[in-house]
């Protein structure tokens, strides 16, 4: 497939997952395809980075499901930011924990978990839908219960796939790759690197998702780019800070304006080669 | 050479993880990171320390474990750790907000968000350092609980494994060892006055009579924080002369 299929497969209004954290390994190709679409009224639940950033720039977000949205190396994320400070959608904040539990609870299709997190904080007051649940053993402790976060379609990037939709992370960290895949209806692998198969000598547990789980799979060089994707390619930090710093309309006419990823990818190398 | 204020502040960062065992020491800042590398490299020796992405490393930096963000989630729930956060605000009971300023539902500064600040505060020992002291930071109320305090902690029933053991900043250290659980001056950097601390906080702090001052670093931690943890002196950029 394509970016662009990928995208012609989603619907405005639907509840999407976006995998990747912060500023690394965000399927980034496959977020770029959307601002090319139509696609908006969307619920996005993320651990934010610059997909955020770019979808709420957009005015493409209804409702954003999140514990934090970043860049990493630049901690605040200038459109995440700017949207929430003119009223831009709506949020379902979460805590870290409650959001990985919720994505547990959807992939395994449990209405909810309990975790021991949440109680006492705010998270509890501006998400007044939240409930608790008791332990029914000895020990009485309330917990809250976290509804299960199932999504309509979800997006992952990932170093290595197969045509069949078995996806391979090299970096040191799977994220919550194979939970988004897992909690969503239909989920897209975009890699850098399609591979015919993985060989004899291939570590079995580099193989993070599974083909049972995925619907579609493109292959997208550089496609998380500008956040990292180690060992493939790490975090475009020059550009990144361009990202950040550029009026949107600015950045959105010279680097989203493109017909196809390709346009971006050469838009991206000319503005590097401007800066040599 | 006299010892400086962030040398002092790096000491007292350092002293959160004292006979803590082995726990994973988090922190989030230089100045806190020097203080769990000092605690590591002299009376702490079993603290674990990651590379801020996915492994836990030695003090040479090579790798010793596997620590990505799922299993990391899990030492948190376990409550093998002490992690040291910052804060935008914190109040007198040690709520803790890194959300946003203003009004939630349309902040007038939108900052990181809660992360994981709510399961950190109900699951393992959470401390806080805070590099300028002033009364934006230590308000009468926090806007957005992240962290939880032990006010709200106590109206939610959720005690069992809350704990903050120390707030560091630039001024001195603070501790909830009152009979109400509210902020008390624990000590005074030397050269800080109560009364600079006084008006730098937005709400009444418990002040003893005789308020002790930070201890004084050994000339071997003095060493260890010059020559081999911060050689470049990033501690003096995160903490100004004031």
């Amino acid at each position: 497939m394509t970016p662009d299929e990928v995208v012609g497969r989603l619907r405005s209004g639907m509840t999407l997952g976006i995998g990747g954290w912060g500023s690394r390994r965000k399927p980034m190709a496959l977020v770029r395809a959307l601002l090319r679409s139509e696609i908006t009224d969307l619920t996005v639940i993320s651990y934010g980075g610059p997909d955020v950033g770019l979808l709420a720039a957009a005015g493409r977000i209804r409702r954003l499901v999140a514990a934090f949205t970043t860049l990493d190396s630049i901690p605040l994320e200038p459109h995440f930011r700017a949207a929430r400070e003119r009223g831009a959608f709506a949020m379902t904040e979460l805590d870290e924990a409650m959001f990985m539990w919720g994505l547990h609870a959807a992939a395994n299709r449990l209405p909810f978990l309990p975790v021991r997190a949440g109680l006492g904080s705010d998270v509890m007051t501006v998400n007044p839908e939240l409930r608790t649940v008791t332990s029914p053993y000895e020990d009485g402790e309330t917990f809250v219960a976290v509804p299960a976060l199932r999504m309509d379609a979800a997006l992952v990037h990932l170093n290595r796939a197969d045509r069949l939709g078995n996806g391979q992370y090299l970096g040191p960290d799977p994220y919550f790759d194979d939970l988004f895949c897992e909690a969503a209806d239909t989920a897209y692998v975009s890699c850098e690197q399609l591979v015919d198969r993985f060989d004899a000598d291939t570590a079995p547990q580099s193989l993070l998702v599974s083909r049972h789980s995925v619907t579609g799979v493109v292959e997208t060089p550089n496609g998380a780019h500008f956040t990292s994707c180690a060992p493939d390619h790490a975090r475009d930090e020059p550009f990144q800070k361009l990202y950040a710093t550029t009026p949107w309309p600015a950045f959105a006419e010279r680097f989203l304006s493109g017909k196809s990823e390709d346009d971006y990818q050469q838009a991206v190398r000319t503005w590097h080669e401007e800066q040599r | 050479m006299s010892v400086t204020r962030s040398e002092y502040c790096v000491v007292a960062c350092a002293e959160a993880w004292r006979d803590d065992g082995e726990i994973l020491a988090a922190a989030m800042a230089p100045v806190s990171s020097f203080g769990a590398r000092l605690a590591k490299r002299s009376f702490a020796p079993d603290l674990l320390l990651t590379d801020g992405e996915a492994m836990l490393v030695g003090l040479d930096g090579e790798a010793e474990g596997w620590l990505p963000y799922r299993r990391h989630l899990t030492m948190v729930t376990g409550g093998k750790r002490h992690v040291m956060m910052g804060a935008s605000q914190i109040d007198r009971y040690g709520n803790q907000n890194i959300s946003c300023i203003g009004d939630w539902s349309r902040p007038a500064r939108q900052l990181l968000g809660v992360r994981g600040a709510p399961v950190n505060t109900l699951n393992n020992p959470v401390s806080y350092w805070i590099p300028k002291h002033s009364p934006r930071v230590f308000v009468a109320r926090v806007d957005m609980v992240s962290g939880v305090g032990y006010d709200r902690a106590a109206d939610a029933g959720a005690t069992r494994f809350h704990r903050i053991p120390r707030v560091v900043s630039d001024l001195g250290v603070f501790d909830f060892a009152t009979p109400d659980r509210s902020m008390r001056l624990a000590s005074l950097h030397p050269g800080v006055t109560v009364d600079q601390v006084r008006r730098a906080t937005g709400f009444d702090l418990v002040i003893g009579d005789d308020v002790p001052y930070t201890r004084e670093p050994s000339a071997e931690e003095l060493r260890l924080i010059r020559e081999v943890i911060d050689p470049r002196g990033l501690r003096d950029r995160e903490v100004g002369v004031r």
